[in-house]
């Protein structure tokens, strides 16, 4: 699990993600604070215009693959059993994975 | 899981009071940590209460001192008494430092001492820096060169060249500050520490120098060089002041450019 040259890709991926998350989340955040969503009907309005439902899809990719990355870090630091290093490791990835294709698929259910 | 509390035979008790003799006003009281492999007993915390008109300015000649004139058992490296040999290194007011270059008058209060942070203890401030030197060892801490310099001279290098190695090689490994990085308290049988990185990076930077590329190949591990988290305990600790967080930092720096 922690083969040689992980070290620097792991590095990289994880800056490159927080430094695109930057925008998405001020354009999200920003988004839901002043288009005056107010009902059930705006929203689904909002999520099928084309921009939005991409910027959305490329935050959860972003979120959850930061996510796991960053929580592999902690894992690695703190968890000194083998075995349990493994297996949170694992659940990690698999949580992350289910949970990002599960938010993109509900974008996509709307948009489509 | 990483370890936040202490073993049970590792809880540290109160010790002997050593109160001041005779009548002076100039007083301080220093509590330093001991503990001997030699009984079964529990560290404990002895005080020694000196007299500072009696007493070197610097905390390693109190020491110097309450192991004259106090407790002969009192057990410390030193060597040098001026920052250059390392030897010293131990936790002061909460800070790990070199004692011969920590001032008495700079700490408020009592004196706290205890060993380097997260090592195992050999006895007293003693602590064991095997591992630590098996992983400086490890980074091969001398020059590399495949060719030959020219016949009866000494490798060249530019004034230039030579600014590269400013705040590296003044390093005098006394481990201040791998043993003051809680990265490597919890990794430190795997993670290299700031210390040795530094030195890694002392010949990487050195331009006579010839194997960087296996140098940075080998430090390209997601244990070995990136369990360093830039939390900077490091170069605050630093008694020599130099940055072991820049030099990391530099390190990967070079390994983004290779890949």
């Amino acid at each position: 699990m922690q083969s040689k040259s992980h070290g620097v890709v792991h590095w990289k991926l994880q800056r490159i993600s927080a430094i695109a998350m930057i925008p998405l989340v001020i354009w999200f955040v920003s988004s839901l604070t002043f288009s005056l969503i107010n009902s059930y009907d705006q929203s689904v309005a909002w999520l099928q215009n084309p921009l939005n439902a991409t910027g959305l899809v490329l935050l959860f990719g972003t979120l959850y693959f930061h996510a796991a990355s960053g929580l592999q870090v902690v894992i690695e630091d703190y968890v000194h059993n083998e075995g349990l290093k493994i297996i949170s490791l694992i659940l990690i990835k698999l949580i992350s994975i289910l949970l990002g294709v599960l938010s993109i698929l509900c974008v996509l259910k709307i948009y489509l | 899981m990483a370890e936040f509390a202490l073993p049970k035979h590792s809880k540290i008790v109160k010790g002997i009071d050593y109160p001041i003799k005779s009548d002076c006003e100039n007083t301080k009281k220093i509590n330093v940590y001991r503990w001997s492999p030699d009984d079964d007993e529990n560290p404990r915390i002895d005080s020694y209460t000196i007299d500072l008109d009696q007493c070197g300015p610097m905390v390693l000649d109190a020491l110097i001192k309450i192991k004259q004139e106090i407790d002969s058992s009192l057990t410390f490296r030193r060597s040098c008494r001026e920052g250059i040999c390392g030897s010293c290194s131990m936790n002061i007011d909460g800070t790990n430092t070199l004692a011969c270059l920590k001032s008495i008058d700079d700490v408020k209060g009592d004196i706290n001492i205890y060993p380097l942070p997260h090592m195992e203890v050999i006895k007293d401030l003693v602590p064991d820096l095997s591992k630590a030197y098996e992983q400086l060892t490890s980074v091969k801490p001398w020059l590399q060169s495949k060719s030959d310099p020219e016949k009866g001279k000494s490798r060249k290098q530019s004034p230039k060249e030579r600014e590269k190695i400013d705040g590296l090689w003044e390093c005098v490994l006394c481990f201040s500050c791998s043993t003051s990085c809680p990265s490597y308290w919890w990794n430190g049988d795997k993670y290299l520490g700031p210390a040795v990185l530094l030195q890694a990076y002392r010949w990487i930077a050195d331009s006579r120098d010839e194997n960087t590329e296996q140098r940075l190949e080998e430090l390209e591990d997601s244990f070995k060089l990136y369990r360093c988290h830039t939390i900077m305990n490091c170069t605050k600790t630093c008694p020599k002041g130099l940055n072991p967080a820049k030099a990391i930092g530099e390190i990967k720096r070079l390994q983004l450019e290779r890949k």
